[in-house]
């Protein structure tokens, strides 16, 4: 063997891709040729180097977002009508509710006015809370357990009001995210319908009535309150998802009072 | 937005984010290697993905890794044709002929120059890699950095293995001589 033919074999050799049969005559060169095995040792010396050295990049956050973002995303309301009605069968006692009408309720306090595109990103974020077994992250009937549970999870501190007096029950809280920012919903349940409360700042302290909306058969009720947005989500008929705003703004301004 | 022209149907995009999404950070480095500018590499990943969705139903094999590096090169080389001007501007160009009749290699008695390697950071590594000129630095990145076989290498690059031997010989000559000649300042 040449030392030409050596030293590009060497490389070869190093990396461990050539057979028993040339690595042993590559071998038996280098062991008689110190100008050769001086390439050997400089190659493996780089080659070391270049192993401990941080050589990789990571692939920016928003790079990886804007893919996933392309990438076509499962229909919800598509997947969870038929999982919600196989629920209701086994709750329904008889009486015919639609798939549609199985009630979660859904309050969002979202930090702009943005309405019309958050729409469809609030009843989104909670058809995925039924969907997803993921309904709440912390399961408590106790507001004293929710609302200290939000405390560094978020820049608002959502109010957390227990109505079960009222005939709405608090199940808990949850993070979601909603127009890409982590908002709170607090989770009620009305029979056996469940309630999400979304809360999240706004820039106008201004109050803002409570407005009726409804999108993809789900009722959203809306309104500013302190500072805050907040958005009910729920299948739930119209006039209850009102009550629920009602009563949770009356026990909001009787505890800011009290 | 050009990306949502991909095809929506879910089960196939989540099969393709399952089994593509995990490889985001090697397509990424393999792409900044490639094109040397952190803008450009974003743009090839985000559209290397999409052809690569768009053709994932036809996708039958090699190792997702190595079909994403694939299109990767298709996406990189249609961006340099695009190009009016190869940025080539700092790159270490192929040593010269008579340049290999010396030795590449110092007579290195082994242990001050490991290390100096060693020593040197991260930032002057890659910036001596993405140094190196084409082709040697796409060989050379998909061996040192994706720790790709040769064989591997050659499909990608569509050369014989034997190409990549020789390339990869090259490159870490002139990776070496670049380096050496940073360590010692011109008289």
């Amino acid at each position: 063997m040449t030392c030409d033919e050596a030293k590009i074999l060497l490389h070869a050799l190093i990396d461990g891709e050539l057979d028993a049969g040339h690595a042993r005559e590559v071998e038996t060169h280098i062991a008689t040729c110190p100008a050769c095995a001086t390439e050997l040792a400089a190659v493996r010396e780089l080659k070391q180097a270049m192993a401990g050295a941080q050589l990789r990049y990571t692939a920016p956050l928003a790079l990886r977002q804007r893919i996933e973002a392309a990438l076509p995303q499962a229909q919800p309301q598509i997947q969870i009508v038929p999982s919600r009605r196989a629920v209701l069968r086994g709750f329904a006692m008889g009486s015919a509710v639609s798939a549609i009408a199985a009630t979660g309720l859904v309050a969002i306090v979202l930090r702009n006015d943005d309405r019309q595109r958050l729409e469809s990103e609030i009843v989104s974020a909670h058809l995925r809370s039924l969907q997803a077994g993921h309904l709440t992250d912390v399961l408590s009937t106790d507001q004293h357990t929710v609302k200290p549970w939000f405390n560094g999870r978020l820049d608002v501190a959502p109010p957390v009001i227990d109505l079960t007096a009222q005939g709405f029950t608090l199940i808990g809280g949850r993070l979601d995210y909603v127009d890409a920012r982590a908002i709170g919903a607090i989770v009620y349940r009305r029979r056996l319908h469940v309630i999400n409360l979304f809360v999240a700042q706004t820039s106008s302290s201004e109050p803002r009535a409570a407005k009726a909306e409804s999108f993809q058969g789900f009722n959203i009720r809306s309104w500013s309150e302190g500072g805050l947005n907040f958005w009910a989500v729920s299948d739930l008929a119209a006039d209850e998802l009102a009550e629920f705003s009602d009563k949770l703004q009356t026990a909001m301004k009787s505890s800011a009072a009290g | 937005m050009p990306l949502r022209a991909a095809n929506d149907d879910p089960d196939k995009a989540r099969r393709f984010r399952d089994v593509a999404l995990p490889h985001l950070d090697d397509v990424y480095t393999m792409a900044r290697y490639l094109l040397r500018d952190a803008t450009d590499a974003e743009d090839a990943v985000q559209e290397c993905y999409l052809r690569a969705l768009k053709h994932f139903d036809s996708y039958r094999g090699p190792a997702i890794k190595l079909w994403l590096f694939a299109i990767l090169r298709n996406v990189c080389h249609s961006e340099y044709a695009r190009r009016a001007h190869s940025p080539s501007t700092g790159a270490i160009e192929d040593i010269a002929e008579d340049a290999e009749q010396t030795p590449l290699w110092h007579e290195a008695q082994e242990t001050p120059e490991a290390a100096m390697l060693r020593q040197r950071d991260a930032g002057a590594i890659r910036r001596l890699v993405s140094a190196l000129a084409e082709p040697f630095r796409e060989t050379f990145v998909l061996r040192e950095i994706q720790n790709l076989s040769y064989r591997e290498i050659a499909d990608i690059a569509a050369v014989p293995v034997g190409t990549v031997m020789s390339r990869l010989a090259r490159a870490r000559a002139m990776l070496r001589s670049a380096w050496l000649a940073e360590e010692e300042p011109p008289k």
